[in-house]
């Protein structure tokens, strides 16, 4: 079952669910993933907490590609990984395939910001690592991983280690790594936050041609604007800390889409006044736990719920 | 290229490319084989200076014996194959007391980095028994276990266990904790987490500890062998001091400097620079 489904799929070209999703209304497809009323707060040391996110609320249906947009620190790598079962929510609940979440499961694979190839094995072993986790036999492990390799053009660097490989690469094949599992989500924390401009351009085309090709279910977080319009069917924006959903926007651009073409830019200025007072919040934070006497003052009125006024005090 | 630079002279020079030129070859590492030339030259002078010390009869040669005589008891030590069986002997027990020590450490210290209450309570008395120097533990080992073979593998396990516990436990805390992450993403678990993720992963602090290990363990061997075994090259050492014998003690103690050397630099130095460059520890030099 696991070392077919999505291989089948993208030699066909065009998948099933990539021409679907076109002419059947994402809301005619099951639900895959379910946030119910997500908060999380963390302790600090010093006793005092952090509400990081309160009250999260949405869905994720089948084959959709949803972006989580939000400034940082607003808690989107929290939330990813309250939903991977990394950590555990305060309260509410997260159901994925109608089931609660209890811990990690190969369901959902995350793609973090770094690489978190496994320095000591090849490109290829890097995949195959995971693919015994699923009870492949060595040669089907083979197969399935230079498969995966083809499909982010790096069949050339399987025995390269991953430091041989540049950023970019190594991204490619955490992302090959992550869609061989076949997992039923695949979160994406800020996957091509850490690349320079030409290269994220370049996968954010092929992400948008893979996922075509494989129908996944994406969660994909970030704190790049262009980078939600270009990839999403849907953007959840996310307010500053404590982190609450702001607004949604369904984003029905044809694909590929380009993250400098007009559409993309309009649409993105467009979420950029939403999030811009959030921006600010952040920035108006961010000099109140600076060294700037002065401003304290002037930020304690505006300094937004969240905060308690004591840290102004302490600083 | 020449105008700018009389208009800019102090930032137009540094900003030239051509600049970094002299740094560039100053940082040049010289060739391998000057090296090796220049170490030579080094030694054969240090051999030099003994033996003029030696003709000049400052000292007696019971106080002092010349290299030639210590290089004929070489000889002569290895055509009767006195001191070959010293090697053997000695390295046999070597390699029975490190190997345990091997298993016993690397297991140890991937299970005290991993639980934090064996780290706090099994840790902590690593460290203070540590400290301990292993030759302290003969006397304990002889009650123990009498004077046989078992003594001594005793002295060298406990001699060099405690270092490598602490470099693999070392190695396993150090591991990028977003790497075990994702392998519990990976499904990897339980006994594979460790075998396939957090052995490889402390493998480098685990070689460094190794290779610490062996020279501790050399040292504990050689003290025990001193004190109270028979055969070896400790035991040897204890015959040229009942008999008188400098040149005796200087050969055997030039084979145990030249095994040290030899292990240390052709095996330990080599694996250990194999697995860092594998691990892309090790920046390539040009
Ligand atoms: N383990 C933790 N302990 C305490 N505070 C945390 C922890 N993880 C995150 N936070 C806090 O929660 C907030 C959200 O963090 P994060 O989810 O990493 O934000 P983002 O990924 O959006 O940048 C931040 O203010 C951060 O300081
Ligand atoms: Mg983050």
């Amino acid at each position: 079952m696991i070392d077919k489904s999505p291989l089948v799929e993208m030699d066909k070209g065009p998948s099933p669910v990539g021409v679907a999703r076109r002419v059947a209304p994402t809301l005619s497809r099951p639900i895959k993933l379910r946030l119910a009323g997500v908060s999380k707060a963390f302790r600090s040391a010093n006793g005092t907490t952090t509400l990081a996110l309160q009250d999260i609320n949405f869905e994720v249906r089948e084959g959709e590609f949803v972006c989580i947009l939000g400034p940082s620190g607003c808690g989107k790598t929290t939330l990813l990984n309250i939903i991977a079962g990394l950590d555990r929510a305060g309260c509410g609940d997260v159901l994925c395939n109608g089931r609660r979440v209890k811990g990690p499961g190969m369901d959902r694979i995350v793609m973090f910001q770094e690489s978190v190839l496994f320095p000591w094995l090849t490109a290829r072993k890097n995949i195959e690592i995971g693919l015994k986790s699923r009870g492949l036999s060595r040669e089907a492990r083979r197969v399935r991983a230079m498969d995966f390799l083809r499909l982010v053009h790096l069949t050339k660097f399987a025995d390269a280690h991953p430091h041989e490989l540049s950023g970019g690469m190594r991204q490619r094949v955490a992302l090959a790594r992550s869609l061989a599992m076949d997992p039923e989500i695949l979160l994406m924390d800020e996957p091509f936050t850490a690349l320079d401009a030409q290269t994220r351009w370049i996968l954010h085309y092929e992400l948008q041609n893979i996922w075509e090709k494989t129908g996944k279910t994406v969660v994909f977080v970030t704190h790049n604007i262009r980078e939600a319009v270009c990839l999403a069917d849907r953007v959840i924006v996310l307010s500053s800390r404590p982190g609450r959903i702001k607004r949604e926007y369904k984003i029905d651009l044809p694909r590929p889409r380009d993250d400098g073409s007009v559409e993309v830019a309009a649409l993105s200025r467009e979420i950029m006044e939403i999030l811009r007072d959030e921006i600010e919040k952040v920035m108006k934070e961010e000099l109140d736990e600076g060294s700037c006497k002065e401003c304290d003052v002037k930020c304690v009125g505006v300094t937004p719920d969240g905060r308690p006024s004591k840290t102004v005090g302490a600083g | 290229m020449v105008p700018r630079k009389t208009t800019l002279p102090k930032k137009g020079l540094a900003l030239n490319p051509g600049g970094s030129g002299p740094a560039k070859a100053h940082t040049k590492k010289p060739t391998p084989w000057k090296n090796y030339l220049a170490k030579f030259g080094f030694y054969a002078g240090i051999v030099g200076i003994w033996e003029l010390v030696c003709l000049l009869h400052i000292w007696p040669p019971h106080i002092l014996p010349s290299p030639v005589s210590v290089a004929q008891t070489l000889y002569t030590g290895f055509e009767d194959k006195s001191l070959l069986i010293g090697i053997g002997v000695s390295m046999q027990r070597l390699v029975i007391g490190y190997s345990i020590s091997v298993v016993l450490g690397v297991t140890i210290g991937l299970f005290l980095g991993r639980i934090k209450y064996l780290e706090h309570s099994l840790g902590s008395a690593v460290l203070g028994i540590q400290t301990l120097p292993s030759i302290c533990w003969v006397p304990v080992a002889t009650l123990w276990f009498g004077s046989g073979q078992v003594a001594i593998a005793f002295v060298v396990v406990i001699g060099s266990l405690f270092v490598i516990i602490i470099s693999t436990q070392d190695g396993v805390k150090h591991i990028p904790p977003l790497l075990v992450k994702n392998a519990r993403l990976l499904g990897i678990e339980g006994w594979r987490l460790y075998w396939e993720v957090i052995l490889p992963g402390a493998l480098p602090a685990i070689v460094t500890g190794m290779k610490l290990g062996w020279s501790f363990a050399w040292r504990s061997l050689m003290g025990a062998e001193l004190l109270f075994a028979t055969l070896g090259l400790g035991h040897l050492l204890n015959q040229g001091r009942v008999a008188n014998d400098t040149s005796l003690l200087f050969a055997v103690m030039v084979v145990i400097v030249i095994i040290g050397l030899l292990v240390d630099h052709l095996i330990f130095a080599t694996v250990e620079r194999s697995i860092k460059r594998r691990w892309g520890l090790l920046v390539e030099e040009h």
